[in-house]
């Protein structure tokens, strides 16, 4: 929706609005460049540009083994919170329930909750049950800071719907089971696999949390790229970053298809 | 044939709200029945209650004799048409007029027929294929209304199915639905707040206000002699007058009015108290101030194409009144006229409702 | 509307059942475990003790370090907040007045960065800043400055970054209110007499209030929170909270202290939330009720 009641841009608006938009896009724009140079330090490729740093990519195990885990540990955990988070957005969404309230709250907390105190509970958690480097405790408590966002994504998607059409199935002679699989999933299926989506990026984004826990046999991209730029900056850095750049654009153009990326960006609740 | 009994219904929600209170109501086999009432009465929740999404707090629901009080919606065989059509948006015409046929393990050839037949009888024939979305609302309703039509229900359900249609298209489905109901012999309630729709399509109308039934009847007999104040003000426009009691004898008093003798009914017998009587407008006519009943002047006359529309001071208050437009020269305003008419247009009704 | 079908009354509690088994088992028991853990004694030879003490409290509210640590996450995610409203709040209504097709595209430009692992963006800017960095040279070559500037591990390099994460949360929140605004309100103002400026300061500014405090909040409690950014610009030299809690816990392995330290930033948090909350309801309830 376009607000242009309040004017037209002047020429200091659009100055303003170049420099905001250069602000936010220099570092991406920096990264792709630089992933590109053909020197064995951080330079930009005008000199001479080369694949080489996607080949030393390619050719370290622990980056590919850090790039599968995150996209096994992505899709596990959105998988799970997705399994979590369609039958308790039913809930919030159809039913009148005492607690109803702390219910919804308890669900988003994770979304206010600092990650380093999450990871540190997790760490604590994790050495009390035996769970240390176990790739499903990751998986778990992956899925549980990603349920805010496939919650709200579904639950977006069930508060904008009447409920005339689950009781017109019923009165048809649809059981409950039959009404939710034949007319409520469909109907809220974009906002399911919107929620999947952003459950996916988020997880597979997450590195606060993970820092804390992972161990060499759960380290995930971004922690094994954390680790690597706190010890240096080696141009291999920026091939990785490329590649999470270039796959995160990808998912937006999905998102945007499936639910619209306002939707998933602005959140309506 | 279906004969569908309501017997002391009760629905009471958290916090104490009754929202329907003891209904009792026997709907006849083949009956076109309607709720009448406006917003919050308990019309929809009672209705509700009949399809199996509201679970009561108190009384029961029987289906020739068969108490479906707690029946799962699935387990009713009673079609519903909501208000908002409540279509399958991802579903053809044809997949949504065959989804209960499906529910019910209909065969294939089977289920193609009914599903044309339904689409038939509300001509709709030909659009099968085509989605909600690329539908008229007129069209969507008649949707609505085949896909309850093929699962042949015991009863029929319409939840202010009306309201979301332009006001000729509405007059138009009223003459339609009511000849297809009748065609069926299929036992219907109708929930509504219109008077109009209530009135032209059923054989019966329950008048409900704050949870429960005020008045009962077919539609002439509640417009016409309503029993009580409630459901003759609720009922198109109520003349309310005061006269004084001349003459009881056994039930049968006189009231005078102006300088009329109204016989009526009422229940304060001593001569000389004061009573209400009720009128409505187009039983009221003018005359010269000498032949009327009553003397007035008028204060308002609007031309509303078929009728006038008068509202008269007159010696026992304001009055409204209609008169055909029969083309003939009618009273100006400021004009002094008299008023009159017919025994028993003007009528004594119960200030307290009938089942309140 | 609010009954559902009929024998409902226990069909919530199973479709809540999972979410709620989920979230006990492995966010309010690994919180109260943390709670408690800050509460044990520590010996630097044996690690964590069973003795329950208040010792890592009296050293975190005695000891000037920790005083200095929180203070300086404070200030600098108030700096970072300061920043986003300055910057992010005009941008909003530039984007506002632009038509459909460029608002659309520029949403993505400007919100599609929250979408990219936060150590991506943070190793952009660490090319950035640097000595040898691009803004360096820059400055350099066109005689801006004649020594380079100390932008990493520096607290002026992590509030920039800090402030590039965050803008995007401050864009969100008052373009949601924004889209709630009747346009016409600007028009009445307009034509009773007030000026585009005047127009602006007193009808559409007061309106966007709301939006401009819960983006406000966001990003201080994000900041307050963040933790790769520190970490990675701020380096050992600027040291906040988060990354102080890291240090406990991965170098000097004081579990304890560490936990404390979480659990107090946990306890500012909310506290910063919920008091901000009820300001803003109890101050615009009225009006935008």
């Amino acid at each position: 929706m376009s607000n242009r009641s309040m004017g037209k841009n002047g020429p200091v608006s659009l100055i303003f609005h170049t420099l905001f938009t250069a602000f936010i896009v220099a570092p991406l724009i920096v990264i792709i460049l630089v992933s590109f140079s053909d020197k064995g330090y951080i330079s930009m490729p005008f000199g001479g540009a080369s694949l080489r740093w996607y080949q030393a990519m390619l050719d370290a195990p622990e980056l590919m083994g850090a790039i599968w885990l995150s996209i096994w540990l992505g899709l596990g955990a959105a998988l799970l919170a997705t399994a979590v988070s369609v039958p308790a957005a039913i809930a919030i969404a159809r039913y009148r329930f005492i607690g109803r309230d702390a219910f919804t709250a308890l669900l988003l907390s994770p979304l206010m909750m600092p990650h380093v105190v999450l990871g540190v509970a997790f760490l604590r958690f994790f050495s009390l049950m035996g769970w240390t480097g176990s790739f499903l405790a990751l998986l778990l408590v992956h899925a549980l800071i990603v349920v805010p966002y496939s919650l709200r994504l579904t639950l977006g998607a069930i508060i904008g719907l009447e409920r005339d059409a689950e009781l017109a199935a019923r009165s048809l002679g649809a059981s409950r089971w039959i009404s939710f699989r034949r007319i409520l999933l469909p109907l809220i299926l974009p906002g399911v696999a919107g929620g999947f989506v952003l459950a996916f990026i988020q997880s597979f984004d997450e590195v606060t949390m993970t820092v804390f826990v992972a161990t060499p046999g759960t380290t995930t991209l971004p922690v094994a790229l954390y680790h690597r730029v706190a010890l240096l900056t080696d141009p291999v850095t920026t091939s990785v970053s490329t590649v999470m750049i270039v796959g995160t654009m990808v998912l937006m153009f999905i998102l945007d298809r499936v639910v619209g990326l306002d939707k998933v960006l602005i959140g309506k609740k | 044939m279906t004969k569908l009994s309501i017997r002391g219904l009760s629905k009471t929600y958290a916090g104490n709200v009754q929202a329907v209170r003891k209904v009792d109501l026997e709907v006849e086999s083949g009956e076109f029945l309607s709720l009448l009432g406006s917003s919050g009465c308990g019309k929809t929740t009672t209705l509700q209650m009949v399809a199996g999404f509201v679970s009561p707090s108190a009384g029961s629901v029987l289906v020739d004799g068969e108490d479906i009080t707690y029946a799962a919606p699935e387990k009713r065989d009673m079609g519903i048409v909501f208000q908002s059509y409540a279509l399958f948006p991802h579903m053809s015409v044809s997949q949504n007029v065959g989804f209960g046929l499906e529910m019910r393990k209909v065969k294939r050839p089977e289920l193609e027929q009914r599903v044309s037949e339904a689409l038939s009888m509300v001509r709709l024939t030909g659009l099968g294929n085509r989605y909600p979305s690329e539908l008229s609302g007129g069209q969507r309703q008649r949707v609505a209304i085949a896909r309850v039509l093929a699962i042949r229900p015991r009863v029929l359900l319409l939840d202010e199915p009306m309201s979301n249609l332009d006001a000729k298209l509405r007059g138009e489905m009223h003459v339609e639905l009511r000849a297809l109901q009748r065609r069926l012999g299929i036992t219907t309630i109708l929930v509504t707040h219109d008077q109009v729709e209530a009135m032209t399509m059923s054989d019966r109308i329950a008048v409900m206000a704050n949870g429960v039934i005020a008045e009962l009847g077919t539609p002439q007999q509640i417009y016409d002699h309503p029993t009580s104040e409630f459901a003759f003000k609720f009922l198109g426009h109520a003349n309310v007058v005061e006269g004084e009691v001349v003459s009881a004898d056994n039930g049968q008093t006189a009231v005078q009015v102006g300088a009329a003798i109204v016989p009526a009914r009422t229940e304060t017998v001593q001569i000389g108290h004061k009573t209400k009587l009720f009128v409505r407008p187009e039983r009221l006519r003018l005359c010269s101030t000498e032949q009327g009943s009553i003397q007035g002047k008028v204060v308002t006359k609007l031309f509303l194409g078929g009728i006038w529309f008068y509202e008269i001071d007159s010696t026992v208050g304001k009055l409204r009144l209609t008169v055909t437009n029969a083309g003939t020269a009618q009273p100006q305003e400021g004009q002094a006229v008299g008023i009159t008419w017919n025994d028993g247009d003007m009528q004594y009704v119960s200030s307290e409702a009938a089942h309140g | 509307m609010a009954e559902a079908t009929s024998q409902s009354n226990r069909q919530h509690w199973l479709l809540s059942l999972p979410a709620v088994v989920m979230f006990l088992g492995l966010l309010v028991v690994p919180l109260a475990l943390t709670a408690i853990l800050s509460f044990n004694a520590f010996d630097s030879t044996r690690g964590p003790l069973d003795e329950y003490t208040l010792s890592n409290y009296i050293e975190v509210f005695t000891d000037s370090y920790y005083y200095d640590l929180f203070a300086r996450t404070a200030l600098m995610s108030l700096g970072v907040t300061a920043i986003c409203i300055l910057v992010g709040v005009p941008e909003t209504i530039i984007l506002s007045r632009m038509r459909p097709a460029w608002q659309g595209a520029f949403f993505v430009i400007i919100l599609g960065p929250l979408l990219i692992s936060v150590v991506v963006r943070t190793l952009g800017w660490s090319i950035l800043l640097g000595r040898e960095g691009f803004i360096n040279t820059t400055l350099l070559s066109i005689g801006l400055s004649d020594a380079p500037l100390q932008l990493m591990f520096s607290m002026a390099g992590v509030v920039i970054v800090l402030t590039h994460v965050m803008l995007p949360f401050m864009v969100i929140s008052v373009w949601s209110t924004l889209q709630k605004l009747d346009p016409q309100i600007a028009y009445a103002a307009r034509s009773l007499g007030a000026g585009p400026l005047t127009a602006f300061r007193r009808i559409v500014l007061p309106q966007l209030l709301p939006g401009i405090l819960s983006g406000a909040i966001i990003v201080f409690t994000l900041s307050a929170s963040a933790f790769a950014t520190p970490a990675l610009i701020g380096g050992r030299r600027v040291k906040v909270v988060t990354t102080a809690v890291y240090d406990e816990f991965l170098s000097s392995l004081n579990w304890p202290l560490g936990a404390t330290v979480a659990v107090l930033l946990l306890i500012g948090i909310v506290l910063v939330v919920v008091g901000s909350n009820r300001i803003i309801e109890r101050k615009f309830k009225q009006v935008f009720a």
